[in-house]
């Protein structure tokens, strides 16, 4: 009886503090830092809606790093959306203090225009340095009447035409396009989805042959299809290591990677214009896909408290188990190591960036 | 399945869960009622406490919130014409008619009794349907959304009544509207005067507000005297507003339904759904003559089915992943917080987590209709005070609201001009919903219709749900002029009152329409122009929206010519006036900035042209400051600061 009022009244207390620190909007925790001042709130931009994948990845993130930077800072996230990302980071990029109080959040929506050159795009990735960055993985799937077997779906696909349901021939789908393209696939991208889940919703009507979904969906929403004899798994993207190269994803260490299908098919590494292309844009939508940035120009003292604030936290188990859920089995990356794996994907040269926008006007009739 | 039905019920009442719950009501309701907020603000505010918390308990929380959301924004539909969300639009017609002829808390009560009526059946629906949901929502496929969209356009055929081409034209620049920015197809731009703030397209809040709002603050203005133009009955309308419910049980259970079963379907859910069930009570109407001027059932429609439709969206968020609403999809996120995947598993690992969602949906909404009923008299009694007083709180309210949409200076100069087109419409009669209708569906039928042929090719119209839907248009068009037709040729007398009153109400012109058709043809050839180099794909849309508008009035135009009309007098000199003083505000927001601005034009509007009291209005500026100041530093928002706080 004791208990049950104890909790009664807890819960109340916590109902009340959910009440007054709603009213009274972000509390900013007085402490002072030992050795680097650390600005009291940090205010976090997000160029994407609230409750998207990219704010979800934030929220989860500002109790780990708040509890690990010196002086327990507050995060205030500012959602900023419009323009699939590019309206935020133009402000950001416009706007932003470099005293190392203000963050942004980026994704592969952010990193693709910048890297297509979109004249939209007003930002640039010199002017920004990463603190951590998020890895994703995918998983290429089609329908079972293609084939029994991911070899026999594969062979099925070059000779006839599949549909793929996607959000824009530039969006995240962009490496699988190109992936497929590379395995001889003749793919009928139908642009115009709101969001993969749409895309994975068209698949299951069976109006979409193939279909690709990033790891924590895949779990969720194409793994019972499988199951149940509805969809047949190609090949994941796989992972790159910290030497380069690219390896079984360790959330599907029974599937093999495109490059191992490619290698299989060919008898060697795809190589040229369209390998390059997949290369750089599997690099920055997938292995860097979530980013967290702050203006170069920020003192050097705080950048580095907040790379090893991350650093403090990624590699615990309590994190680890929290993370499962929301990022999958993929440790994040900290500090200068994304810096360099950053300005090695987004630098793309002229000759393949010339090819890409051949390919797509030819392959799928968009404009970039 | 029932033990487990009943073990989440059992949870529902425990205090925590309760508590959060209420925390989730109230949050929901205080973001309802201020215009442009909404779900997405309120969840905003919750999911910062979601991180860690037990999932029961939260979920209760979040759907607390989200159930009362279409409850609480009716406040600011009725009372004031401001669509307050996407889910109240409908809402505005009769109902803010109904507020000026005195009916405000008769309107009030009878919307928060259909709210909650709709509300629970929509949570019953959802108790079975969730169960064999799957396979309902996997049949409607890109073919069939878009047939759904063509439903929706056709109901402009039903709201403009007899001058069907100034509505077929109104829809017509509202789908032109609504094809501004990225085409689905192609990814080419399309962007009139190329200006970088309609890249997404003009945001669904500024239109509503500036095709309905604006024009109803001015008009108030020009007309002096408060919203109701007649006495007000506060206790008497409220309890004839309850009775109106209890009298129509058909309607609610109807546009409840239909209301859960639209909301199932991703994708289209709440921009439809209360345009087409008020479409719906039109036709069902025995005598229409009302509708528009302030008929009860116009307002008892819409929001039987917007929260029914809020329910049923649940089930392509749990079971896809794929939110049916922006409320949902802040939903969405706040389950994935919680370290919940929506998908099959909500079924099979967490059913009672997925019944503690529905249950707490149906006592929300019990409890926010509840509060809300409370609340309708004390509130209902603002539209007997004299407009003058409550025009520069409304009016910096709703360039607040305007300024939610993407937080840029161009919401401000798309709300005026939309505003400007909203008061014209307004003055010569045009319809305004017929407008809303084209620029909602506009994107949808485009993407639909170009997927459905990329998918399915000519198949596409082929399939079973196709063809039953396109007879429901078919019928929805033809069946009344038919019913009409063949009672005029009745001599009965019913038909004899009819006529007569067309004959009491002519078909008029008047030189707003003159110039509206001229602009329109003039505008419909500037845009053919611009969008000369879209491509084939790219470029359809517009061309077909163009095309309408052009037919429209040269049939208006030919109509008058074949059948002379009555010659009236529209004005508009002082109308005229009030949107230049609308577009010199947002000009001084520009300079001056949001706060100082609107601090300034309380305070003058208050002293000079309302002539109060000094005291009173410095008390009511400074009122509407710290309202701004607090709800900005509450969801972290920046106001636009001024060209000066640069310099």
């Amino acid at each position: 009886m004791t208990t049950m009022k104890h909790t009664t009244l807890n819960t109340f207390k916590k109902a009340l503090l959910v009440v007054a620190c709603s009213t009274l909007g972000a509390i900013s925790v007085n402490a002072q830092a030992d050795d680097v001042s650390v600005p009291d709130t940090i205010r976090w931009t997000i160029p994407f809606g609230v409750g998207g994948g990219t704010d979800v990845w934030a929220r989860f993130f500002t109790t780990w790093m708040s509890d690990h930077i010196q002086g327990n800072p507050t995060l205030v996230i500012d959602n900023v959306p419009g323009g699939g990302s590019i309206n935020g980071s133009n402000l950001f990029a416009m706007r932003a203090a470099a005293d190392g109080s203000q963050w942004i959040g980026t994704s592969a929506s952010t990193q693709y225009p910048a890297m297509l050159q979109d004249r939209r795009v007003r930002y640039n990735y010199d002017d920004w340095t990463p603190i951590l960055a998020t890895p994703t993985g995918g998983v290429v799937y089609a329908q079972p009447s293609l084939g029994d077997s991911a070899e026999e779906v594969l062979s099925a696909v070059t000779n006839q035409r599949v549909k793929f349901a996607v959000q824009s021939h530039t969006g995240l789908e962009l490496p699988v396009l190109i992936a497929l393209d590379l395995l001889g696939a003749d793919v009928q991208a139908v642009s115009g989805m709101r969001s993969r889940g749409e895309g994975r919703l068209a698949f299951e009507r069976g109006e979409a042959d193939i279909d690709f979904q990033t790891t924590s969906a895949y779990f969720s929403s194409v793994e019972p299809l499988v199951e149940s004899g509805r969809a047949v798994p190609l090949f994941s993207l796989g992972v790159l290591n910290d030497s380069g190269e690219i390896v079984r994803d360790p959330a599907f260490p029974d599937l093999p990677t495109f490059n191992d299908v490619y290698e299989t098919l060919h008898g060697e590494a795809p190589s040229g214009p369209a390998a390059e292309a997949y290369r750089k844009f599997f690099a920055s939508g997938f292995t860097l896909q979530k980013l967290i940035l702050l203006p170069s120009d920020a003192p050097a003292d705080l950048i580095q408290e907040y790379r090893e604030a991350a650093q403090r936290f990624v590699d615990t188990e309590a994190f680890k188990d929290a993370a499962m859920a929301q990022l999958g089995p993929y440790t994040p990356v900290v500090g200068e190591i994304v810096e360099q794996h950053l300005q090695e994907a987004m630098s793309l040269d002229d000759a393949t960036r010339q090819w890409l926008v051949e390919w797509l006007l030819e392959q799928h009739g968009a404009r970039i | 399945m029932l033990d487990v039905l009943f073990s989440s019920l059992g949870q529902l009442f425990t205090v925590p869960h309760m508590l959060y719950m209420v925390i989730g009501v109230l949050i929901g309701l205080i973001v309802g009622i201020i215009p442009g907020l909404g779900g997405i603000a309120g969840m905003s505010l919750l999911l910062p406490f979601l991180y860690g918390m037990e999932p029961s308990v939260a979920l209760g929380m979040l759907m607390g919130l989200v159930a009362v959301i279409p409850t609480g924004d009716t406040f600011a539909s009725v009372l004031l014409g401001i669509p307050g969300s996407s889910a109240s639009q409908a809402t505005v017609v009769d109902g803010f008619a109904l507020a000026k002829k005195g009916q405000a808390a008769r309107a009030l009560s009878s919307a928060f009794l259909s709210s909650m009526m709709g509300g629970l059946i929509g949570a019953v629906v959802l108790t079975a349907f969730i169960l064999i949901a799957r396979p309902v929502v996997l049949s409607f496929s890109s073919s069939e959304l878009f047939m759904l969209t063509l439903l929706g356009l056709s109901m402009v055929a039903v709201l403009s009544g007899k001058d069907v081409f100034k509505g077929i034209a109104a829809c017509g620049v509202g789908l032109l509207v609504g094809t501004i920015g990225m085409a689905p197809a192609t990814g080419e731009f399309r962007l009139p005067f190329e200006l970088d703030y309609l890249y997404d397209g003009l945001p669904l809040v500024v239109v509503g507000l500036g095709i309905f709002a604006l024009p109803e603050i001015i008009d108030l203005l020009v007309k002096r005297g408060a919203i109701a133009e007649q006495p007000c009955q506060l206790g008497k309308g409220w309890k004839e507003g309850v009775k109106d419910v209890a009298r129509r049980p058909g309607l609610v259970a109807r546009c409840a339904g239909i209301g859960s079963l639209m909301g199932t379907i991703p994708g289209l859910a709440g921009s439809v759904v209360d345009w087409l069930t008020y479409g719906h009570a039109v036709q069902s109407a025995k005598d229409k003559s009302q509708f528009g001027k302030g008929d009860i059932r116009g307002v008892i429609a819409p929001e039987s089915a917007n929260n029914a439709c809020a329910c049923g969206a649940m089930v392509p968020t749990l079971l896809f992943g794929i939110p049916g609403s922006g409320t949902a999809a802040v939903f969405l996120g706040g389950l994935l917080l919680l370290g919940l995947q929506p998908g099959v598993s909500m079924l099979e690992t967490n059913l009672d987590l997925t019944y503690t969602i529905i249950w707490s949906l149906a006592l929300a909404n019990i409890l926010g209709a509840a509060l809300c009923l409370g609340l309708a008299r004390p509130v209902a009694s603002l539209t007997r005070v004299p407009f003058v007083i409550l025009a520069p709180l409304i009016t910096i309210l709703i360039l607040f609201a305007a300024y939610q949409a993407t937080r840029s200076l161009g919401d401000l100069f798309a709300l005026g001009i939309i505003g400007a087109i909203g008061v014209l419409f307004k003055q010569a009669n045009w319809s305004r919903p017929a407008f809303l209708i084209g620029f909602v569906l506009a994107p949808g039928a485009e993407a639909y219709f170009y997927q459905a042929a990329q998918f399915q090719g000519a198949e596409a119209f082929m399939r079973p749900g196709v063809l039953i839907i396109g007879a429901l248009i078919a019928a929805s068009l033809i069946v009344p002029p038919l019913r009409s037709y063949l009672q005029k040729r009745r001599p009965t007398e019913q038909s004899a009152a009819s006529t007569l009153q067309e004959e009491v109400a002519p078909l008029s012109l008047g030189v707003i329409d003159v110039v509206l058709l001229g602009s329109l043809l003039a505008g419909a050839g500037y845009m053919w122009l611009t969008f000369a180099d879209l491509s084939m794909l790219g470029g359809i849309m517009p061309r077909l929206a163009i095309a309408i508008i052009v037919a429209a009035c040269l049939l208006e135009i030919i109509r008058t010519v074949i059948k002379p009309m009555k010659w009236q007098i529209q004005t508009l000199r002082q109308q005229f006036v009030w949107v230049a003083g609308f577009f010199a505000l947002i000009g001084s927001v520009m300079v001056f900035g949001f706060l100082f601005t609107a601090a300034v034009f309380c305070l003058g509007f208050l002293l000079v042209v309302a002539r109060m009291k000094p005291v009173i209005a410095v008390g009511m500026a400074t009122g509407v400051t710290l309202f701004l100041v607090g709800v900005a530093n509450l969801l972290a928002l920046t106001y636009p600061a001024g060209m000066l706080a640069a310099l």
